[in-house]
């Protein structure tokens, strides 16, 4: 099974990285970008056996920081 | 009906005695955004009500002290540069302990972002960072992460800013399991006819804000006690800060930039408590008053009320009082390095804090009263006997006999308290602005750029001998700073404190800060060693390692010396084969009655015992004095104190350092063991071979023990000769063993 | 002899300062301090320096957003007219984000930045940078970097192996760079992008003064033959 976890900021954490990638794209001249946010992509390919809740423990342990952190489970396939 | 429910109180941290005051303060009822701007202002953080009327014992003064504590960071006089410029260091030490056991990586960036913005705020140009870390025992499964996280966390935003981490202490006990310690130390350089103060004046000048948005960090616990919060609570109110060293890097230029204009009447940085204690203790300072529109802050979030703007811990931001008129010179400065500025309210005359919003006045707080009604405790504690009883410290007893000293001196290398901290001090960018001379000697030092002169700096406390006795404790961590700063050639000028303690509510905590105090208080009069500026974290305990288990009383000490021509910087390495050892302060037989408290008492015989060594501080006076001179006077090659380990550790490190090794006299040994013992006010040197007589005879004359240890030369550390009367005791070590021994334990740890 | 020289400074730079006072140490003229936003650049210059630092906070990928900026126009323009071009550390990754140089500089291996001071060999002693070298030469520079691990496809390094473009090679291990690439020139010779820090191996006090040989191979490159 191939899953993807989409890891992100938690809304109202700054994202330093957004802002400036924000701040670059206007400097380029493109107009009416409201917010930036920047987060990152895990792909695993795990057991299909897998349980959900073995998934969770994975993103909630490792892969998110979840101090500052949400994270998306997306099955791929 | 009221808004302000017992509830309410409670979660904003008031007793219900102190909650009278708040009612007598006021005059009224407050509100609810009135109440937490009070609890802000009467936190232990802002108000220092515990520790107060202690701190005002301590000394403060020097003809060289310009500024001493009250002020953002400490600034002393550190002379003229060539072109004549009356120069200035300006430093402090922070605490951001319990945000780096949370989330180590941020909780640590943003204690260095703190700290850089107490500094450049009072006009310094930050030229170098240190750090004093204290973790618990390596194999508690929180700690690698925990490590891992505040070193990257200091190098990752101290790296980015530009301002290179030059020293810094690290320790492991267990007592720090639940409650790391993570200190910050920047110092900065300024003209000293260009320092900023906070006191806000001027009547009708405009209130700027500048750096970045206001968001809803950090607001604590406390907050979540006010209304109209659905389930997202947690979403909603992140209690971890996250820093951006982008923007503080362009919040240091654009600042010093509008510095060296005459548009700024006062400048404060937005710390730990925000918007609120920056523009009370600005009006405070200034015997003014303010009046902020809250529609004006500029936020980060949609719908943020007042409440949220005044307690929110967003970093990176400053306040700032303009003269009349020269606010779009200061806009173009700060948008040019593309940080938001906008003018949010202006000084008034009224002696109040007025806080606006859509029109309507939301905070109305007299500031005279808020600052006079502020609680002080004199909290009690035990007397110094009680407190032995307390403490409960085994008599040191006897002790087995060391009789291969290589073998022990082997085992104390690969230990945590000794180790190689290479893996932590690489991780740091140590040379940006290309003025670091030295640094993982003694102290390290920093060139004043463009000059001749160099500040030396160093950070130190020996928090298992405040525990096993406060107040020599207190000395010694006053006293190891001192010598640290002689070692390098530095005459050590002041120092900042970064006092970290547990519940000061409990009377034996209590005695321990006392007890350190006063310790810390005498040396510094002793010395002529004045503190300038420091930072008190109390309530440092956890339930996590059983009981409500305090920490060890650490009272982390920042020195700053100064050397007048940096030429004359001394190193701790040994220079070149067939010098002579000698040491400086005690006689080399040493006595055993030292090894209370030592690190080879726990590494080697497992104990905790006895009483720490005592410091003489007329004797460290005159030792440190007769060092300095030996450096001016160019008799010595290199130069280390005696700490951590004992004599014979100090002439491991001189001899990893150099590349070279040492036979040492055997003659003088009476017990092995004394090469461990801790004794304080003790150096090694080294010296020119046939100088060695002449630089005794200089110590007798000056009224200091000095006597030959040796011999510099080969590859080994090893004992010349057979000890007499001892012929059991033998040493002989390689460098390669040594050096592979001291990088041991981070390697391991790291990679496993 | 003057010599030109001109240092950018994006947001975030913060070598800017050291590698000015190298420049000036070594060639007795203070170089122009050119702003990110200045769209341009002096007609005769003798080098411009894209010094060390977080540029924009090293944000997306290192140097890419310093890549995009103004300045970078002109810097390209300049040389294609065959202007010296010096990147250290962030600024060898604007070179690579902005294609004046090939490969790309990722993470370091260890994951962890590192700085230290660090053994090299001069593998190309012929380039306007490096004359004063002997190729070959054993010197040490310091290195400061998180992102220092040098990537380019197999084809590329033998092509810069083949045209002798590898200035620099680590002789110690630093960053998991392919083939221990330290720094490497373009085409034309004129462009060099390197991670050590030259400009903190100029005065005595440094320690080491091995990086003041760069500077001053540069000055000879200008003078009458």
């Amino acid at each position: 099974m191939k899953l993807r976890i989409h890891v992100s900021r938690k809304p109202g954490v700054l994202d330093p990285e957004g802002r400036a990638v924000h701040h670059a794209l206007e400097g380029l001249g493109f107009q009416g970008i409201e917010d930036v946010r920047i987060g990152r992509m895990v792909e695993l390919e795990v057991a299909d056996n897998t349980s959900d809740a073995a998934i969770e423990e994975m993103c909630r342990k490792l892969l998110a920081n979840t101090v500052i952190e949400n994270y998306r489970i997306e099955k791929v396939a | 009906m009221s808004e302000i429910t017992p509830d309410k109180v409670e979660a904003h941290g008031f007793t219900p005695e102190e909650y009278d005051r708040v009612l007598d303060a006021l005059g009224r009822e407050p509100n609810l955004l009135e109440l937490g701007i009070f609890s802000v202002m009467w936190s232990e953080h802002c108000s220092y009500k515990s520790s107060r009327f202690h701190l005002k014992k301590l000394p403060t003064e020097a003809p060289w002290v310009i500024c001493g504590p009250g002020e953002n960071a400490g600034v002393i006089d550190i002379g003229e540069g060539p072109d004549g410029r009356k120069l200035a260091a300006i430093f402090k030490m922070e605490s951001h302990n319990h945000p780096s056991y949370i989330e180590p990586y941020q909780g640590a960036a943003t204690g260095v972002g703190g700290i850089l913005r107490d500094v450049f705020t009072m006009g310094a140009r930050p030229v170098a960072n240190l750090n004093a870390l204290r973790f618990g025992r390596p194999d508690h499964p929180k700690m690698k992460h925990l490590v891992q996280g505040v070193v990257a966390g200091i190098g990752g935003y101290g790296n980015c800013v530009g301002v290179p981490t030059v020293g810094g202490e690290t320790n492991f006990d267990p007592a720090y399991d639940g409650n790391i310690i993570v200190n910050a130390m920047t110092v900065g350089v300024a003209d000293q006819d260009r320092i900023f103060y906070s006191a806000a004046t001027g009547v009708g000048n405009p209130i700027v804000y500048v750096g970045s948005k206001t968001g809803r960090d950090g607001i604590h616990g406390a907050t979540m006690a006010s209304a109209d919060f659905g389930d997202d609570i947690e979403e909603k109110r992140p209690t971890v800060q996250v820093g951006d060293p982008f923007v503080e890097k362009l919040l240091i230029e654009a600042c010093l930039e509008l510095m060296a204009t005459d548009a700024i009447v006062a400048i404060q940085d937005m710390g730990a408590a925000g918007l609120t204690s920056s523009s009370v203790e600005m009006a405070t300072g200034g015997k003014t008053g303010i009046r902020l529109d809250m529609n004006q802050v500029p936020c980060r979030e949609e719908g943020m009320t007042p409440y949220e703007m005044m307690l929110s811990e967003s970093q990176e931001r400053m306040l700032m009082v303009l003269k009349p008129g020269r606010e779009a010179e200061a806009e173009a400065i700060f948008r040019k390095w593309e940080l938001d500025f906008a003018v949010i309210g202006e000084v008034t005359d009224t002696q109040r804090m007025e806080l606006v919003f859509g029109g309507e006045t939301v905070c109305d707080i007299p500031l005279g009263p808020l600052a006079e009604k502020a609680p002080e405790y004199e909290r009690p504690y035990l007397s110094r006997e009680d407190y032995g009883i307390w403490a409960n410290v085994e008599p040191l007893g006897a002790l087995p006999e060391v009789t291969d000293i290589g073998a022990d001196l082997l085992k104390l290398m690969a230990s945590p308290a000794l180790a190689s901290r290479r893996w932590i001090s690489q991780q740091y960018d140590s040379q940006v602005g290309a003025d670091t001379l030295q640094t993982g000697g003694d102290a390290a030092v920093v060139r004043v750029h463009g000059t001749r002169k160099a500040l030396a700096m160093t950070t130190d406390c020996t928090p298992r001998y405040c525990y096993a006795d406060p107040y020599e404790g207190g000395k010694q961590a006053i006293a190891e700073a001192y010598r640290n700063l002689c070692a390098v050639g530095a005459n050590p000028l002041a120092v900042t404190n970064c006092l970290n303690f547990g519940n000061p509510q409990r009377p034996e905590i209590m005695a321990q800060f006392v007890g350190c105090l006063q310790g810390m208080g005498d040396a510094c009069r002793a010395l002529d060693f004045p503190i300038v500026s420091g930072n008190v974290s109390l309530y440092n305990e956890s339930k996590a390692t059983g009981g409500g288990s305090a920490i060890l009383p650490t009272p982390a000490i920042g020195g700053v010396g100064i050397i007048e021509d940096h030429a004359g910087v001394m190193t701790m390495g040994f220079k070149a084969d067939g010098e002579e050892i000698l040491v400086v302060g005690r006689k080399c037989a040493g006595s055993t009655a030292e090894l209370g408290q030592s690190v080879w008492l726990r590494e080697v015989a497992g104990a905790k015992a006895g009483s720490p060594p005592s410091v003489d501080l007329g004797h460290e006076r005159k030792a440190g004095e007769f060092i300095r001179s030996l450096i001016d006077n160019r008799r010595v090659t290199a130069v280390h104190d005696v700490s951590d380990g004992g004599l014979i550790v100090t002439v491991a490190e001189m001899a990893l350092a150099g590349g070279i090794g040492a036979a040492l006299e055997a003659g003088a040994i009476s017990a092995g063991k004394a090469y461990f013992a801790e004794d304080q006010g003790v150096y090694a040197i080294t010296v020119p071979r046939g100088t060695g007589d002449t630089v005794i005879s200089i110590a007798a004359g000056a009224g200091l023990v000095c006597e030959k240890l040796g011999t510099t030369g080969g590859d080994a550390i090893t004992l010349a000769g057979r000890p007499e009367g001892a012929d059991t005791i033998r040493c002989s070590v390689s460098l390669s063993d040594l050096r592979e021994a001291h990088q041991r334990f981070f390697r391991d740890w790291m990679d496993s | 002899m003057s010599f030109s020289a001109a240092v950018i400074t994006f947001p975030g730079s913060n070598c800017d300062r050291d590698m000015a006072v190298a420049l000036e140490t070594v060639t007795g003229h203070a170089p122009l301090r050119i702003w990110h936003g200045d769209a341009d650049l002096p007609e005769r210059l003798d080098l411009i320096a894209l010094p060390g630092g977080f540029s924009y906070g090293d944000y997306l990928r290192s140097g890419a957003l310093a890549a995009r900026s103004p300045v970078l126009k002109a810097v390209s323009s300049a040389a294609a007219r065959g202007v010296p071009v010096l990147g250290v550390c962030n600024g060898f990754q604007v070179l690579t984000e902005s294609g004046l140089l090939p490969g790309a500089l990722m993470r370091n291996e260890s994951m962890h930045f590192i700085c230290r001071d660090m053994p090299l060999r001069v593998e190309n002693a012929e380039s306007s940078f490096t004359n004063g070298f002997v190729t070959g030469q054993e010197i040490t520079i310091p290195v400061a970097h998180h992102d220092g691990n040098f990537f380019a496809n197999e084809e590329t390094l033998d092509r810069l192996e083949g045209e002798g473009r590898v200035a620099f090679r680590y002789l110690d291990s630093c960053n998991g760079s392919r083939r221990d690439i330290a720094g490497i020139l373009n085409a034309g010779g004129n462009v060099l992008g390197m991670m050590p820090h030259p400009e903190r191996a100029v005065d005595a006090a440094h320690g080491g003064t091995d990086g003041r040989i760069l500077f001053e191979s540069m000055l000879n490159a200008l003078a009458p033959a």
